[in-house]
């Protein structure tokens, strides 16, 4: 199984971190995997993202261009990834910020309010770690657990107070699907 | 019979290519003397550039690499950061250090490399048949200024040591003159104290030596000597710019 | 040994760093920017020298101060940088100066932008720089293959006291993947009896370019030549896979490796017989097995982030045995799977 997986928003949303936690986790649970950040036109406007894959097969491109699991945390990201999303993809938006205009009906697409959860946790910081829980329950690519050894290897030191909050969150969003 | 004067263990006996009456064979032997005084010929590596002295290498009895036009300062790092413990020096004339390669001389002196390095100022390129310098004087004849350096056109000269003195990188700074053997053993004097400030850590130097150069000025050596005199000194004051206070024991 | 994951450029540079080099000249330029950042928070560490340069040409002549010096050395850059080191690197090639040069490639010509390139071949392994040289090309199709062949760019470097490169690309600097780090090389066992250290106990060293005499300049390209073709003769380094049933053979290195290898998997799938073959050196060229393929049947495509240059060397190779064909894009464009995919299905 090879999971080809798009994280997407504004800078400063943290997108780039899930990304790099699924990758690590992924690392630590034996799969072969990759992660590459945005490089393009994209970067303009403001909206980030990054290319990940998880796989049992040694990652072949690391640069994806159809996915099959996408979490959108803004507007602009939906609209640029949800047109190429496989049939039978999983996408999940943030749904505090994103307003969905058309849809497909040959995807999972859950709407997450992760911006609403997080700050019900007393952090609006952690919206990003909201969403990875719901992709990560409805896709299983890696397993909180997982996620949780990642977190201390990609925060540093001086963030490690913080991997309660974000452990909190990622539950919370695994919680809604 | 007592030896009362001899080649410098510095200097290789190879015959010199210079032409008759340039400066350079005299300020190769001071920097030659100035390494034997402290005993550092096993210790030097030399930085060639390219000009008349590209193949300084040849007649100094040293361990050295030869730079790429303007580059010595930069290869003189490289060597001086990686081997702390050697004597660096560069010699490099006035297109090779003040022009092509005036960012390497102007960062390399900010940084406060302990390296010593041996300016030739002879108002002209050498090596390539002379053109005008970046030091070459308002109204000066040369070969792409045929009918004499016009300020108003192509600029003015680089005074080279008041320029570095800008910088708070510099140790030491002088500018000597070859033009009369009282100046020459000033320069001997001036080169040497160039060495000591490297020697005991203190930073950069940088000697720039008034020189002659009867060929391209179409001059006979007494001719072009008294030029150095009568033109370049006043243009470029000849003294010590900058000399760190704790160097004492080098009486220049 | 222990697995992390690390940016491509500081695995590199750690890698660097435990193959012992010990000097580091650079200049700001994206996106190779983490290589010098790295090594200014790491050189201090285990005492060695990082110095952000006033220039890229300073950077490069520092490194043939400090390599003819005879410590490890390197610098790395971006296209545009890598073009001013130009005349560096062809004096350091002259003067016989081991050292390694990165250049994490992006896209030209000019001044051209932040995405992946492949157009920097012609200048990597055709010389780049004035009069008849070579550099030993590396090209990284991973990024464990970042740390692995800049410790073996080092010692190709001293081997043959040639100048070393790592082609690397925007994307292979920029992505994370596993890796595990080498243990750090004994800086002992490194000895250069020809480094210009001061004359101690023997004659004058030198390093220099210079043959103004016509017979010194030609011998000094003699023995240049002679010592390319024992590279050429020892060097060559490549990767197959899936080749010996394929009809059609993909070319590619880098990044454009990876996404050929991607494109060959969709291919297989559908059941067309593809392989791949992935330069690991630029120069040498494995010229010898794509000639052996060819007489074997094997057409080919060849895959690169620019719009043709390696294809070049592959009809070389090829020489007319059997049919070349190029799939390429220009710079600011990455190439997608499908389009590879669609390229091999045309041709099959």
């Amino acid at each position: 199984m090879t999971h080809e997986i798009i994280c997407a928003g504004f800078g400063g949303q943290g997108v780039m971190l899930i990304g790099q936690l699924i990758a690590y986790a992924g690392m630590v649970e034996g799969k072969n995997v990759s992660w590459v950040p945005s490089y393009g036109p994209e970067m303009r406007g403001g909206t980030a993202n990054c290319s990940v894959v998880v796989s049992d097969e040694p990652v072949g491109s690391p640069v994806i261009s159809e996915p099959n699991g996408v979490i959108a945390m803004n507007q602009p990201s939906l609209e640029r990834f949800l047109p190429v999303v496989k049939p039978g993809g999983v996408l999940v938006y943030n749904s505090s910020l994103i307003t969905m205009k058309e849809t497909r009906d040959d995807l999972h697409i859950i709407a997450v309010p992760a911006n609403e959860l997080a700050t019900e946790l007393g952090n609006s910081k952690v919206s990003n770690l909201v969403a990875l829980g719901a992709f990560l329950q409805k896709t299983n690519v890696v397993t909180a657990d997982g996620i949780e050894k990642a977190l201390e290897k990609v925060l540093p030191p001086h963030r490690h107070k913080l991997i309660p909050l974000n452990l909190e969150a990622l539950r919370k969003g695994m919680a809604l699907v | 019979m007592q030896k009362v004067f001899e080649r410098p263990k510095a200097l290789s006996d190879k015959k010199m290519h210079y032409c008759p009456g340039c400066t350079h064979g005299i300020v190769h032997r001071l920097v030659a003397e100035a390494i034997d005084h402290f005993g550092l010929q096993e210790k030097t590596i030399g930085v060639a550039p390219v000009g008349c002295a590209v193949l300084a290498y040849e007649y100094f009895n040293l361990d050295f690499q030869e730079a790429a036009h303007g580059r010595a300062p930069a290869v003189a790092t490289g060597i001086k950061r990686v081997l702390p413990e050697s004597v660096v020096f560069t010699y490099q004339g006035d297109g090779d250090l003040a022009s092509i390669g005036l960012a390497e001389i102007v960062h390399a002196a900010t940084r406060g490399e302990k390296i010593t390095v041996i300016f030739i100022n002879n108002a002209i390129y050498g090596m390539t048949g002379g053109q005008m310098a970046p030091t070459t004087l308002p109204g000066q004849k040369t070969t792409t200024s045929p009918y004499g350096r016009d300020t108003s056109r192509v600029g003015f000269p680089i005074r080279v040591c008041e320029l570095l003195n800008t910088l708070d990188g510099p140790a030491y700074l002088a500018r000597v003159s070859m033009h009369d053997p009282k100046n020459v053993l000033q320069a001997g004097k001036a080169i040497k104290k160039a060495f000591q400030v490297q020697l005991e850590g203190k930073g950069f130097s940088l000697v720039e030596v008034l020189s002659s150069c009867p060929t391209n000025w179409g001059m006979t050596p007494n001719q072009a000597l008294k030029w150095v005199e009568e033109k370049m000194v006043p243009y470029y004051p000849l003294g010590v710019f900058r000399t760190p206070e704790e160097v004492s024991s080098c009486d220049a | 040994m222990e697995k992390i994951m690390m940016k491509g450029n500081e695995a590199l540079a750690e890698g660097a760093i435990r193959a012992g080099c010990r000097f580091f000249a650079g200049y700001p330029i994206t996106p190779q920017n983490e290589v010098p950042e790295y090594m200014s928070r790491r050189m201090p560490e285990v005492d060695g020298v990082f110095l952000q340069a006033e220039s890229e040409v300073s950077a490069i002549n520092m490194v043939y101060g400090a390599g003819g010096a005879g410590c490890r050395a390197m610098t790395s850059s971006s296209s545009p940088g890598i073009s001013l080191k130009q005349e560096g690197i062809s004096y350091i090639a002259c003067a016989q100066v081991p050292c390694v040069i990165v250049n994490v490639a992006r896209g030209g010509p000019g001044l051209g932008g932040l995405t992946s390139s492949q157009a920097d071949y012609f200048q990597a392994t055709k010389g780049g720089g004035h009069g008849d040289y070579r550099l030993i090309v590396f090209s990284p199709g991973t990024v464990q293959e970042m740390v692995d062949l800049i410790g073996l760019a080092f010692d190709k470097a001293d081997e043959y006291r040639n100048p070393a490169m790592i082609l690397s690309d925007a994307i292979m600097g920029q992505m994370m993947e596993p890796v595990v780090l080498p243990e750090m090389r004994d800086l002992q066992q490194i000895n250069k009896p020809w480094a210009t250290t001061g004359m101690k106990n023997r004659g004058q060293n030198l390093i220099n370019s210079l043959g103004l005499l016509p017979e010194d300049l030609v011998r000094i390209n003699q023995e240049l030549q002679e010592k390319y073709k024992r590279i050429e003769a020892n060097e060559v380094r490549y990767a197959v896979e899936d080749v010996d049933d394929a009809d059609l053979v993909l070319v590619a290195y880098g990044t454009s490796s990876r996404i050929a290898r991607s494109a060959m998997g969709l291919a297989r799938k559908e059941g067309k017989k593809v392989g791949l073959l992935r330069p690991i050196t630029l120069w040498p060229f494995p010229k010898q097995p794509l000639a052996d393929l060819a007489a074997a049947g094997k057409r080919f495509l060849v895959v690169e982030m620019s719009v043709g240059q390696m294809v070049e060397d592959v009809i070389l190779a090829v020489n007319d045995r059997s049919k070349v064909d190029f799939f390429g894009v220009p710079n600011g464009a990455v190439p997608t799977v499908r389009q590879v995919y669609n390229r091999i299905m045309e041709i099959l």
